[in-house]
């Protein structure tokens, strides 16, 4: 790689380390070959491809240092294609099951050009991904349902991220933390400059070409609401509350073309208990087939042991925001205690239903009654939470039709649920070479996207454990190397 | 920290990374937690010696600090282990004296070579101290040899004596019978990982030391120093060996097994604690104790001294002053073992037993998932 000194950004007002932008940095700032906004895989992946090219590369990050990464920081493996058993991935996963997976979680809401091009650009994506830092973790016995079709971090998706930032780092990416995108503004149908928001301070910076990878807007609790109601004010959002989707918004003011449904996301039902923003994967609750939900009303409203848990898990947040007050309960026995991975807060204990339900706020009467009327209906099978066993209810409305047993063996336990945002389908249509599509006018030459931001386009809906970060990196590495080639020539 | 309590701290933040466990491919400790899903006293004592302060896992938490949750595992295991060596401490009074170790680290070294000096100075003449004694024996002349083998003697059993009966303590806390202590298998495995350092190697590219790149340093540095300690041990049993079957007294020349061992050893020693004191310095100290430092410091200064005088008797044994530095190294060694059950030395066996207490549970955990 041959660096040319003369594009390096003046040193002595950006250091390598990163940092926050002052109102006098914001005077002296230098222009740049290519902007990338963002501070997550896509970014990363986007900002170090085009340095490699030759341009001089200015990352903007609104989290600081220690919070930076976006959602990938949450994340924890990458879906890819492989012929054979690598250290990392057992077996092979090859294009046609790659491509049903997807189709039958997104059900055809899908651009079949741009996903095919995922899927097989994911093919090369591991000898890449360790040449710029990353570790992968051989196949583990927690891992192991994944371990053929997803590669596993060493240390998680912040682990990640930290030897990315590293590599960008050595290749003299400008880094600046704590500085926000709030506006684009073009010139003749192109990017021109972006005004930039640090402590305090706003300025512009222009730069040949921009690469767009801030995410999508799923901590912005005003839009969300704008298609939700007054229910998004009970939603957590499972990830980094930086993702509120300025840069959208710009982008879709300007012209760009949206793509997929503005109101739907991607939700789960988490542990009521968890953070506002952030909560992660530790916030999950893997024990709804296990046991029975109810609402505020002690009512059950859904099969619970409808289908294995990673099949159904992400249709319980929207179940649950239907609900009263957007909050349910699961209940279960002591039966059920040690069959699920346990998780960060601990259930609430009572060795009656009654008691349970009055520290639950609930009716005691009526969760006695939702629980009698279910042990009623459960007719003897066997247990088994490996199958699609043969416990089920008759004559219950909803019925459970699987792995329901009575719940009589106290103590009894209780977790509340709440719904859990993940991310949002909602962006900007790009085309293969992570162009932004603008209604009038096309492709625009220098504004690329890439991850959350245009994810829509290739999951449209559903989720594909880890499939969110091949996406991600497979379109911030295009968009890198054609912002790269529009940004010198 | 959140709370103030080390033992709750602990509990929670295991609780945490259960429900986690991204980290699980760096470490034993991991693995380990998984078997459990709540920990008590006992679990997590024996969970804070098996962490090695790799540090992997705090650089790639997202729930570290600044975020709400404030995990830092290395922290609060670190934490544990100090209260572990405290409170497993027999007799208990050394316990109390733990929590000022360099203290009383520095107190018995200065006076253990006080006093062989003053003694040698008061009981050996002048014109036999401050000659140059050349030959086989010639360290004899100067501290005959029972005044010096005797205080050895009880010196080594104090150390044996209080750091055996903490472990055992240790081993019973840890919920364990004597029995499976003697099975060969389990220190075999534990063996292993301790000659290979095994999780100081952060899942194969080293650890997170002293900042947030990945670094073998530490291991490497690690292995110096304990590698080189047991080249000093051997070097000292086969000069027993020479001494007592051979009737070969000391001193050796350089070419001898004894004097090239401890040179290799001491060698290894110095270069070893002196690199991991600079790392020490420079080191990001929010995954670890603080309070710590000061023993850490305080061992790795006391090996280096050993080390020093050593080469310096070594290189000064033909002249006059071999005397007084034969009594000072003495000085220093015999107040390096009088401090080891109150110093960080204890790290190693109270891990080493943790080690042993991983490989029963995890080959007893594979067997059970052989296919049957």
């Amino acid at each position: 790689m041959a660096f040319d000194g003369r594009r390096d950004l003046a040193k002595e007002v950006f250091s390598s380390e990163g940092r926050a932008l002052s109102g006098q940095n914001m005077g002296a700032m230098a222009d740049v070959d290519v902007l990338v906004i963002g501070g997550g895989n896509a970014a990363l992946c986007a900002a170090i491809t085009a340095r490699e090219r030759g341009a001089s590369v200015l990352m903007v990050e609104c989290a600081s240092r220690e919070m930076r990464g976006g959602n990938s920081r949450h994340t924890r493996n990458l879906r890819m294609l492989h012929d054979e058993p690598t250290p990392y991935l057992t077996g092979a996963y090859l294009e046609e099951e790659f491509w049903e997976d997807l189709l039958s979680v997104t059900q055809g809401q899908t651009n079949e050009q741009l996903a095919r091009m995922v899927i097989r650009e994911s093919k090369g994506l591991g000898p890449w991904m360790e040449a710029h830092g990353c570790m992968f973790q051989p196949p583990l016995k927690g891992t192991l349902h994944l371990s053929r079709t997803n590669a596993h971090f060493l240390g998680g998706g912040k682990a990640l991220i930290n030897s990315y930032y590293r590599t960008a780092e050595r290749l003299g990416v400008r880094i600046l933390y704590d500085t926000e995108a709030v506006g684009i503004e073009l010139q003749g149908g192109l990017f021109h400059k972006a005004i930039l928001r640090g402590k305090g301070s706003e300025d512009a910076l222009v730069a040949k070409s921009v690469v767009v990878a801030s995410g999508g807007f799923q901590a912005n609790l005003e839009w969300l609401e704008q298609h939700w109601g007054e229910r998004a004010r009970n939603f957590l959002v499972r990830g980094t509350p930086f993702n509120k989707g300025t840069m959208l918004r710009a982008l879709l003011e300007l012209g760009a073309r949206p793509i997929g449904d503005p109101t739907q996301c991607h939700a789960v039902a988490i542990d009521a208990r968890a953070p506002k923003f952030d909560g992660g994967i530790v916030t999950r609750l893997d024990c709804i087939p296990l046991g029975i939900v109810v609402n505020k009303q002690c009512r059950r409203f859904y099969d619970e042991g409808e289908n294995f848990w990673p099949k159904r898990y992400a249709i319980w947040g929207r179940l649950v925001a239907e609900q009263p007050e957007q909050v349910a309960f699961c209940i279960i026995d002591s039966k059920s205690l040690e069959l699920f991975i346990p998780s960060v807060f601990p259930p609430f204990e009572a060795y009656s239903i009654a008691s349970l339900a009055q520290q639950l706020g609930l009716d005691p009467e009526g969760l006695e009654r939702t629980v009698s009327e279910f042990n009623m209906s459960v007719k003897p099978g066997r247990f088994d939470p490996t199958v699609l066993d043969d416990c089920h209810t008759v004559d219950l409305d909803p019925p459970k039709t699987h792995w329901a047993r009575p719940l009589d063996v106290p103590p009894f336990y209780a977790y509340p649920l709440r719904p859990g945002i993940t991310f949002t389908y909602f962006g900007v249509e790009v085309d293969e070479k992570a162009r932004v599509i603008f209604s009038e006018g096309g492709p625009a030459p220098n504004i690329f996207a890439a991850g959350e931001i245009m994810a829509g386009n290739i999951l449209g809906r559903g989720y594909l454990a880890g499939f969110g970060m091949t996406i991600g990196t497979v379109f911030g590495k295009i968009a890198g190397r054609e912002a790269a080639v529009h940004g010198r020539g | 920290m959140v709370g103030d309590d080390p033992w709750k701290e602990a509990q929670r933040a295991m609780t945490i990374c259960n429900a986690c466990r991204y980290c699980e491919g760096f470490c034993a400790v991991f693995p380990a937690m998984e078997l459990r899903r709540t920990f008590t006293p006992s679990d997590l004592m024996y969970l804070s010696n098996l962490c090695h302060n790799c540090r992997a896992c705090y650089y790639a938490c997202q729930y570290a600090p600044p975020h709400q949750f404030m995990l830092n595992v290395p922290r609060a295991m670190a934490e544990l282990r100090s209260l572990t060596y405290r409170e497993m401490a027999v007799p208990r009074a050394l316990g109390r004296l733990m929590g000022k170790s360099s203290l009383f680290t520095s107190i018995a070294v200065l006076s253990a070579t006080l006093l062989t000096v003053s003694t040698t100075l008061w009981s050996v003449p002048e014109e036999v101290l401050f000659s140059s004694w050349r030959g086989e024996g010639a360290f004899y002349r100067v501290i005959p040899y029972p005044s010096m083998v005797l205080p050895f003697c009880i010196l080594f059993a104090w150390a044996i004596w209080t750091v055996g009966a903490s472990l055992l303590r240790f081993w019973k806390k840890m919920g364990q019978d004597l029995g499976s202590l003697l099975d060969p298998r389990f220190h075999l495995k534990a063996l292993r990982d301790v000659a290979s350092l095994r999780y100081l190697g952060g899942g194969g590219h080293g650890c997170n030391y002293p900042g947030e790149r990945f670094s073998h340093a530490r291991r490497w540095l690690h292995q110096l120093v304990f590698w080189g300690s047991l080249l000093c041990l051997a070097s000292t049993a086969i000069a027993a060996f020479y001494d007592h079957f051979l009737q070969w007294k000391a001193p050796y020349p350089l070419w001898s097994l004894p004097v090239s061992l401890g040179i290799l050893g001491g060698a290894g020693i110095l270069a070893g604690s002196c690199g991991l004191m600079l790392l020490k310095v420079r080191m990001d100290p929010v995954p670890s104790d603080p309070k710590t430092l000061g023993m850490d410091i305080s061992l790795l200064s006391v090996l280096s001294l050993i080390c020093a005088s050593g080469f310096l008797l070594l290189w000064l044994r033909d002249t006059g002053t071999m005397g007084i530095l034969l009594a000072v190294h003495l000085g220093i060694v015999g107040g390096f073992f009088l401090s080891i059950p109150l110093g960080k030395l204890v790290h190693g066996p109270y891990r080493y037993l943790a080690l042993v207490r991983n490989a029963i549970e995890q080959m007893g955990n594979d067997r059970q998932h052989e296919p049957t």
